[in-house]
């Protein structure tokens, strides 16, 4: 039971559209992910990277082959179970915020809490840490649309942490970023993982933002192309 | 659950105020349109089937006819010796009132007033629900003797005396002066839309000497009593007067006999469609609402859908989010649907005070309305969210 990964993908194949059409995105995929780990995935756009991401989300479901996450067959899951997973265990940054607009930080952030049924109360409180630890404190009542971009990721990163997820997954979170900002967001993610033990997965296509990573994976063409661990002092 | 996912329905509504507004603001004219032109109609209708009961109820009317075929011609008018027939042969004949109208100008002091001048008997008054304010009827001797005595109406009271009591004035109608012997209580309009109580009444024999110069009396008037039956009553008269006007068998009568019960179906039938009317056209403004709210909902589902995705994603699970759209979509049609109905009550009872007819309150449109714009709010509110939240999260969180 302690040896089995947090995250395990076997021989995962995800084929969009039929017949004449059909496109393979991922070709059988085997991976193990340790919790703890702090995962860039990298490739060329159609590499399959974001299918992945999406597919270890639980916001997509593979063709075949097997993903086990906490010993759990995902892929057996309901529509329904999938959503609690995500509920429970998984965090989202995606490179557009996805905020929901003309709603304050505060309400964004509350969003994951509600949906866990926590009392107005816990709710508040927890979502006031949540955007103090990213940085925004005494922005709780601004929208998005009032707030800089660098800004609305520090929003939707304290709304993917605020529930205390077991997996941070990050899809190009400073793709619509300038370099500075992107750092600044970087250097969050990481604070996270290396103070929290919170799992990241982030896609990104930009060395810079992978060397903060400490394992590498690349895709190419739907495969698994290299697995590399960038060991460090810690 | 139920009370979080409202928490979310309500705050949905409130970041999207405008969407909000234009979704109540359709419901609200289609519903306010649809509630006040049939409560109007409704108002109208019954405002003439009251004028009509104000007429006097079970009553007949006879009128000389034309003739048509060979021989036809100008039917010829009744006569006194009629009313006396009617009277003593017919049973279920209560009151039988003889009518002569004439136009003439009623003078008094410097007032004068063109009216017109009925000439009938004491019959003409319970038959025709006629109360009087002030004054008496006509006493037997008035009548033989065609004396110059008159009851005026209310209308021609006004014109002519002002404030003044008119009983016991004289007032001059043509040639001859005439003594105000009684003041009738106003009817106001009739169902035709004319002015009842702009009339002067006086004894038969008086108009027929003064005013009409003949003998002839232009309809009769006769009020079935309430143990007989209309149509019975109708048959014999009928009957009667082919008999006395000597119509063999193979002719047509040469008369008509009305009852005040058809003028009464024949005109509120004929309000009665102009409410249908009405309300279809108004139902016209119900659906264009539709659409409208149909318009926002549809521009919005991009946004909307990617906002589901979002929640999808933060692991929300499909019925929550399906929930909330409803609870939201059920929020807003009623609202629309309550504000309508209250902007109809107020309209329709500002206007039914304008237009001069009761304001009747109708549940089974209020209820109905509600309804359909409840139906169409959650049709199109509900329905584009139930696809998006069909849809695999990425796939909603992608949605262009």
């Amino acid at each position: 039971m302690n040896n089995s990964p947090l995250i395990r993908l076997s021989a995962l194949t995800k084929v969009y559209g039929s017949g004449q059409a059909a496109f393979q995105a991922l070709k059988g995929i085997d991976l193990a992910i340790e919790t703890g780990e702090f995962v860039a995935i990298m490739g060329p756009s159609g590499s399959g990277k974001s299918t992945t991401m999406n597919i270890l989300g639980c916001l997509d479901t593979p063709s075949s082959g097997s993903y086990e996450f906490m010993d759990i067959q995902v892929e057996k899951l309901s529509r329904n179970q999938r959503a609690l997973l995500r509920r429970h265990f998984l965090g989202f940054v995606f490179q557009g915020f996805n905020l929901l607009a003309r709603t304050t930080a505060l309400e964004n952030v509350e969003l994951p809490l509600i949906y866990r049924g926590e009392d107005a109360t816990s709710r508040h409180a927890a979502a006031r840490a949540a955007l103090e630890q990213v940085g925004l404190k005494g922005w709780e009542h601004h929208t998005p649309a009032e707030l800089s971009g660098g800004q609305q990721q520090r929003v939707a990163i304290a709304r993917a942490i605020v529930t205390h997820p077991a997996v941070l997954l990050a899809d190009e979170p400073t793709g619509n970023l300038d370099t500075k900002t992107s750092q600044e967001i970087m250097e969050l993610i990481t604070a996270f993982n290396r103070e929290k033990g919170i799992t990241v997965l982030m896609v990104t296509h930009e060395p810079d933002m992978a060397a903060y990573a400490r394992r590498i994976i690349r895709f190419v063409d739907g495969y698994l192309e290299s697995d590399s661990r960038t060991e460090e002092a810690a | 659950m139920l009370w979080n996912t409202l928490l979310l329905a309500l705050r949905a509504i409130r970041r999207n105020l405008m969407r909000s507004f234009l979704t109540i603001l359709g419901i609200v004219i289609g519903v306010a349109a649809v509630i006040t032109m049939v409560t109007l109609g409704n108002g109208a209708t019954k405002s003439v089937s009251d004028q009509i009961s104000s007429m006097g109820s079970n009553l007949l009317m006879l009128i000389p006819g034309q003739r048509f075929g060979p021989g036809g011609g100008g039917a010829p008018n009744f006569k006194i010796a009629d009313v006396e027939a009617i009277r003593y042969q017919i049973s279920g004949a209560e009151w039988v009132a003889p009518v002569v109208n004439k136009g003439a100008t009623a003078v008094y002091q410097a007032n004068n007033w063109s009216t017109v001048v009925t000439g009938t008997n004491n019959d003409y008054f319970p038959a025709g629900n006629w109360e009087l304010a002030a004054g008496r009827t006509f006493n037997e001797t008035e009548e033989r003797a065609g004396k110059a005595v008159c009851i005026i109406g209310e209308t021609v009271r006004e014109k002519l005396f002002g404030g003044q009591s008119p009983v016991g004035s004289e007032i001059r109608i043509k040639l001859f002066s005439c003594e105000v012997i009684g003041l009738l209580k106003g009817k106001g309009q009739s169902a035709m839309g004319s002015d009842q109580d702009d009339t002067v009444v006086m004894p038969l024999r008086t108009v027929q000497r003064r005013l009409s110069g003949s003998q002839d009396i232009n309809r009769l008037t006769v009020s079935v009593s309430n143990s007989a039956s209309i149509d019975g009553v109708k048959k014999q008269l009928t009957l009667l007067m082919r008999e006395r006007r000597n119509i063999s068998e193979s002719e047509d009568d040469d008369f008509r006999v009305m009852d005040t019960r058809q003028i009464a179906e024949t005109l509120t039938s004929t309000t009665k469609i102009l409410t249908m009317l009405l309300g279809a056209v108004a139902a016209v403004s119900l659906l264009v609402g539709g659409i409208g709210i149909m318009n926002i909902m549809l521009v919005s589902v991009t946004e909307r859908t990617r906002e589901i995705g979002i929640r999808l994603a933060i692991g929300a699970l499909e019925r929550e989010v399906l929930l909330q759209f409803l609870i939201e979509a059920v929020v807003l049609s009623s609202i629309g649907g309550l504000i309508g109905i209250a902007l109809a009550t107020g309209a329709s009872f500002f206007l039914a005070r304008l237009m001069n007819v009761p304001y009747l309150f109708d549940p089974a449109i209020n209820l109905l309305s509600f309804l359909f714009s409840a139906a169409i709010g959650v049709i199109f509110g509900f329905f584009p969210a139930r696809r998006a939240a069909g849809l695999n999260p990425i796939d909603a969180l992608r949605h262009e």
